[in-house]
């Protein structure tokens, strides 16, 4: 049907909205690294000393690593020797003590992004850390959140106000020798953002970290960590946007959440990293390392992410559960059109008796798009009771383009229960002709069937972003029906 | 208000329709029988709209306006309703959202407002209650997992809440037991209009003992080979098909 097809394309093809490029003066790295690019980067920061020896430690692990070769993804060598490792703006220098003196193109790009950053025009109540290039530009609502106990500021900051927090927690989760790319990052990470829930509070508002890519042949490498102590909870939201360019640009950023006793994290993703063009020409490639742990009993981990974006998606979003009766959950919609490749999915790894974990996966694949779920489902030998179900479903558009899965299951325990269902299906003709007939447009028919197929993870996200994310997939929700 | 004149149709290759002509004014019944293969459900894709069928030779006009050069959406529009002999299911939408954005896709079309949420719901719920269908369907994916006489109900709902003006229903009979068709029947009937036709295809007489039509045509062999009143249909009923056949064959 080629009509229909044609309406597919133009719906997932349109033009992505966040390619301009601010013209701001920055400071950044030659390219290159080394042991002197480290130190250069940690001094800037005026780093307390374990850091920098930690950021040694990693690099001079990393230098004995090999390149991880099997995920279902194809590139090119990088050549990590021709990427500048730092980039900021020069008018955040000498550090703008508030929004005031922050450089008006700077707020203008977020402003652009329908991020404002001005506290007094924001009604929806939630706190921003603005991330831009190598540096946080600026993190709105602090003073409100810090009556409530919460600190909520660009990792950098917390490395000058809280090194305490960050000498305990850093490392904890994913550790500085956990991967190639996670070396890399511990190594040479610029900026990201810290939050800290102290015990029994409720974080009075969403909190979300907005991270753009700016500067030319730079690297984007970001850290995130969360704390959530006993009793807790938070919402965490992260967006992503970077300018169009016909080269590739590495973004390998590090998230560790550390969950406690009866705590709560939910950690949603819009990630909209530019794809590429139709031919797969340039695009981000975000090799990224989350992981979350269930440190005490009854904890529990949400992520929801919602993957449009970059030419290589590489994450795996995981839960260690370790407390008994921790549970972690994982919702995931990605979508590959043109050549955009994604190998994602999670782990789930089951410690503690009666843990439970529910994974749910809707892969969407159209053009050339490759579209691979990997997942790890393990059991360990004193996780009685665990439980896990999983479903991996997969929409085809058109047929260039490719829908993979790899489930791993692996238990020591045989009282575990774990279930999983996939399916693999297309938007057929007949839903197209009937969802017509009935006087729905084509576009809006298919944005229609998309949305369907995707609820299960929309209906996980915060609303704002629910919105969004339906957006970026082309789709208008007319009213809130249904 | 619908005018087929000289219609041919091939579908791979192969002739389907040779020659239809049909006229139908508002506040009209037609009912269209004939054997399976003769072309019945053709007709009713045709004028819908749908893909995968050349038109070879003819005309069709509804409402003055040349219907075959309309696209699928913009004959909903204008007030055509194609009944499926097999609903589709379109997993994880909701029968009300969807319910909703036709109706307002076919408002927003002739440049009315959209309904307000809430008198929208009320008149969907209450045309519910005539089909005897119970309001938690509103929340259900469209067509999953129902029941054939489920799907066959919902299909007259959307057809009360989107109010066309030619109504073709394609097989509404088939799979339903007898108070299914009678429900069903009834829904049909409470939506006859003088504003309004329809065209009923069916394979057997037994609908039309529910909705009496004006009129009965047989379509054998890609042609329309009587017409006649309602009495036709009880005509069929007794003899079956083969003698009209096998009259247009000699």
């Amino acid at each position: 049907m080629s009509a229909s097809n044609e309406n597919i394309k133009d719906m997932i093809g349109q033009q992505y909205k966040d390619g301009f490029v601010t013209d701001v003066e920055s400071d950044s790295f030659a390219a290159g690294l080394n042991e002197d690019v480290i130190r250069a980067l940690s001094a800037i920061k005026k780093e307390p000393e374990f850091l920098l020896e930690w950021r040694l430690e990693a690099y001079r692990h990393w230098l004995t690593m090999e390149h991880p070769e099997w995920a279902f993804v194809e590139f090119p060598k990088i050549d990590f020797q021709e990427i500048s490792y730092y980039s900021a703006p020069k008018s955040m220098a000498d550090g703008p003590q508030s929004l005031d003196e922050v450089d008006p193109k700077l707020i203008d790009t977020y402003n652009k992004l329908g991020i404002p950053l001005e506290e007094q025009m924001r009604l929806a109540g939630v706190a921003v850390d603005a991330v831009f290039d190598s540096v946080s530009v600026a993190t709105t609502f602090k003073e409100k959140l810090y009556e409530a106990g919460v600190i909520f500021c660009s990792f950098s900051e917390a490395v000058k106000e809280h090194p305490e927090l960050i000498k305990q927690y850093l490392g904890t989760v994913v550790s500085q020798y956990d991967n190639f790319y996670a070396a890399l990052n511990a190594a040479v990470f610029s900026d990201g953002s810290f939050v800290y829930i102290p015990k029994g509070v409720r974080c009075p508002m969403e909190l979300s970290t907005y991270f753009r890519i700016n500067a030319a042949n730079t690297g984007q490498f970001e850290r995130t960590l969360i704390v959530a102590e006993e009793g807790s909870h938070v919402s965490y939201l992260e967006g992503c946007t970077a300018p169009m360019r016909d080269e590739n640009q590495l973004h390998a950023a590090v998230v560790e959440l550390v969950i406690l006793k009866d705590a709560e994290i939910k950690y949603s993703t819009v990630q909209n990293w530019y794809p590429g063009d139709e031919n797969g020409l340039g695009g981000i490639y975000n090799f990224v390392t989350k992981r979350a742990e269930c440190r005490g009993d009854n904890a529990k981990v949400s992520w929801t992410q919602v993957e449009t974006g970059s030419a290589i998606t590489w994450k795996y979003p995981s839960v260690i559960l370790r407390g008994d009766h921790s549970v972690g959950e994982f919702y995931s919609v990605a979508l590959t059109n043109n050549y955009q490749q994604a190998d994602t999915g999670t782990k789930m790894i089951h410690l503690g008796k009666n843990t439970s974990s529910t994974i749910i996966s809707k892969g969407i694949s159209a053009g050339h798009g490759q579209n691979t779920y990997r997942g790890l489902v393990k059991i360990g030998r004193k996780a009685e009771n665990a439980r896990n179900f999983t479903q991996c479903d997969s929409l085809l558009m058109g047929d260039q383009c490719g829908a993979h899965t790899f489930p791993y299951i692996e238990t020591k325990q045989p009282s575990a229960t774990i279930e999983h269902e996939a399916s693999t299906s297309k938007i057929s003709e007949d839903q197209l002709f009937y969802c017509m007939q009935r006087g729905i447009s084509a576009e809006d028919a298919v944005s229609m069937i998309v949305n369907g197929f995707c609820k299960e993870v929309f209906k996980e996200l915060p609303m704002e972003f629910a919105v969004e994310a339906q957006a970026l997939l082309g789709i208008s929700l007319e009213g809130s029906v249904g | 208000m619908l005018k087929i004149e000289n219609l041919h149709v091939r579908v791979e290759g192969k002739d389907i329709l040779k020659g239809i002509n049909l006229e139908i004014n508002a506040g009209e019944v037609h009912a269209i029988m004939g054997p399976n293969g003769s072309g019945k459900s053709t007709l009713s894709y045709i004028l819908a709209g749908r893909e995968g069928y050349e038109i070879t030779q003819g005309s069709i006009s509804f409402h003055g306006k040349d219907l075959l050069e309309m696209s699928v959406e913009e004959r909903a529009w204008a007030g055509v309703f194609l009944a499926f002999q097999y609903p589709v299911e379109v997993p994880g939408v909701s029968n009300i959202y969807m319910l909703k954005a036709a109706l307002n896709g076919i408002r927003k079309h002739k440049g009315e407002p959209e309904l307000d949420a809430m008198d929208f719901i009320a008149s969907v719920k209450s045309k519910m209650k005539d089909l005897d269908m119970d309001e938690k369907f509103l929340y259900r994916a469209v067509n999953e997992g129902f029941s054939g006489g489920e799907k066959k109900r919902n299909e007259i709902l959307q057809m009360s809440v989107l109010e066309p003006t030619l109504c073709v229903l394609d097989e509404t009979d088939s799979g339903l037991d007898i108070d299914a068709l009678k429900i069903v029947s009834d829904g049909i009937n409470r939506l006859r209009d003088p504003a309004r036709a329809f065209v009923l295809v069916t394979h057997y007489q037994r609908l039309l003992d529910y909705i009496k039509p004006d009129f009965v045509h047989v379509l054998a062999n890609g042609k329309i080979v009587k017409s006649g009143g309602a009495e036709l249909a009880l005509e069929l009923e007794d003899q079956g098909y083969s003698w009209l056949e096998d009259k247009k064959a000699s």
